[in-house]
């Protein structure tokens, strides 16, 4: 591995997921796999199957373009529900995972197990399958001190998406805290910080620069995930493309472009978040 | 126990007594004692491997001792009761690989355990933090960060960190041992211009130069004992024990 290039060639197979398991090695996870090339694939299959579907139409039918403009406005209400949705549960999640992060390295044992389990069972189940539990066995409103409050679907939707994002968190920062040479610790014990202050103070503010990137990371799939409330049938993006395709009379020359620009949205917001990610992965491999 | 007993000057303000430490069924200590008086520069010279960090660091309790005594101004180190703050305040130690926080600049973290643990005034300690780096010979280097200063700087700083905290002993514990060669030095002098103001000091050194020059009284540990100790000239001109003469014989 002597020689080392900058040029786009193609490496051997093995050379090239060596190459690739030691970036990942550098900034300590998966580096995510999108990249523009995606998106203008997206964009070319956007434009063919709508073209396609246009010559297909004939005169009687109204051309697809067209369709697809009428709906925009309607879908895009969608679109930002589905970000709306993917926001709270990322606020929550994180909120709720920095905590449990930091009880997984508590010096009480039974805190520690706790949620080291709670952490291992949000992270080992699928995702939908916690969407259900959460529409399913969260009641329709709840009663605080006499003051009922309701608790439409896509409430416990974002509940059900945070509860994976809870998890995943908690591993970050607990592998942040961790990859945090002792030596910090020990010079902090020895300058008599207590715990507390050692955490607050020294271990955690050197812990958000390592876990900006797949925080990042993780925030960019849960948004992808969003359209899973579908399923449970809150009113995101998914749910009102099948509804704007039936309302349509169910041609199946719309399916392939609806679908296709709905994919390139969500191409469109993550794909700078990922291009972001990576940057802040370079970045910070070349300083810590 | 009289942890009550009241401790003065002639006394020695650090006495280890019979110390053993094991970690799992590896022991590093097998029953070290030693003294030191205030104002002492002790230097502990000896293979690696044979317990010296492990020894300064059970001085400040960083690591628990499984049998014996070690008392610091006449206060029992490693009574569960002991209250750690107390004796942090007094004992200071300076790590082999600096360990200096990296997301606060040079003043920063010679300013932060006082304000932080001890809770002082910021102003005034922020002006003993000048005064502190101005005497390490880092005027200027105030706001950089560890990162962007060298070994030599990084452990200058360290060492000012902990004489923030104003201890009335310090701890080196290879201070030198990751630093270049040209660096060395001023590390060096920083640490006898302290010793010179009678600071006392515990170091773990391969310096045996500087150990014979500053040392008031060597100590060679090997295999978790103490195998031999005395004033530098005698240590250094006649060793008793095989193995001290065949160290130092190594390493000189």
């Amino acid at each position: 591995m002597s020689s080392t290039t900058d040029l786009p060639v193609l490496l051997p197979a093995a050379q090239r997921l060596a190459e690739r398991a030691r970036r990942e090695r550098e900034v300590g996870g998966p580096i995510p796999r999108l990249t523009a090339r995606h998106g203008a694939w997206l964009a070319v299959i956007l434009v063919f199957s709508a073209g396609a579907a246009g010559a297909q139409a004939g005169a009687a039918q109204e051309s697809v373009l067209s369709i697809m403009l009428k709906w925009t406005p309607l879908l895009f209400q969608g679109f930002i529900f589905n970000l709306a949705i993917s926001f709270l549960a990322m606020a929550g999640g994180t909120a709720a995972g920095a905590l449990l992060g930091i009880w997984q390295i508590s010096l009480l044992p039974p805190v520690r197990a706790g949620s080291w389990l709670v952490t291992q069972f949000f992270r080992n189940a699928p995702w939908l399958v916690l969407l259900f539990f959460c529409m399913f066995l969260l009641p329709f409103q709840v009663e605080i001190f006499g003051v009922v409050i309701p608790l439409p679907d896509w409430i416990k939707a974002t509940f059900g998406l945070s509860l994976p994002v809870m998890a995943n968190v908690s591993e970050i920062v607990r592998g942040a805290i961790q990859s945090i040479p002792s030596g910090q610790w020990e010079s902090a014990e020895s300058l008599a910080f207590n715990r507390r202050q050692t955490l607050w103070q020294i271990i955690l503010p050197q812990c958000v620069k390592r876990m900006l990137p797949p925080w990042m990371n993780l925030y960019a799939i849960l948004t992808m995930a969003t359209v899973l409330a579908s399923v449970v049938g809150v009113s995101e993006v998914m749910t009102l493309t099948g509804q704007v395709l039936s309302a349509e009379g169910g041609r199946t020359d719309l399916l392939v472009p609806f679908y296709s620009y709905i994919l390139l949205w969500f191409f469109i917001y993550c794909y700078p978040i990922a291009r972001l990610t990576v940057r802040l992965e370079r970045h910070f491999v070349v300083k810590t | 126990m009289t942890d009550t007993q009241t401790w003065t000057a002639d006394q020695p303000i650090v006495r280890i007594t019979d110390v053993h430490k094991s970690f799992g069924a590896v022991e590093v200590l097998k029953g070290v004692s030693l003294d030191v008086m205030k104002g002492d520069v002790i230097c502990i010279i000896g293979p690696s491997g044979s317990g010296k960090s492990t020894l300064l660091r059970c001085i400040n309790a960083l690591v628990p001792i499984n049998k014996g005594s070690i008392r610091v101004e006449g206060q029992e180190v490693h009574d569960p009761k002991l209250n750690k703050l107390e004796l942090r305040k007094k004992v200071g130690m300076v790590f082999q690989q600096y360990n200096l926080f990296p997301h606060k600049t040079a003043l920063q973290n010679v300013m932060m355990a006082p304000v932080t643990v001890l809770k002082q005034n910021k102003t005034e300690v922020e002006a003993r933090a000048y005064a502190l780096l101005k005497k390490v010979r880092l005027e200027g280097k105030e706001p950089s960060y560890p990162g962007e200063l060298s070994g030599g700087q990084q452990q200058r700083v360290a060492i000012a960190r902990s004489l923030a905290m104003n201890p009335d002993v310090m701890l080196f514990d290879e201070v030198t041992a990751a630093l270049d060669p040209e660096t060395v030095k001023e590390v060096l002098v920083t640490i006898r211009e302290l010793a010179e103001e009678g600071m006392t000091c515990l170091l773990v050194t391969h310096e045996m130069g500087f150990a014979r020059e500053l040392a008031d009284h060597m100590y060679f540990t090997d295999r978790g004992v103490i195998v031999e100790h005395g004033p530098p000239e005698d240590f250094f001109a006649n060793p008793k024990d095989p193995r001290t003469k065949e160290f130092l014989g190594q390493i000189l």
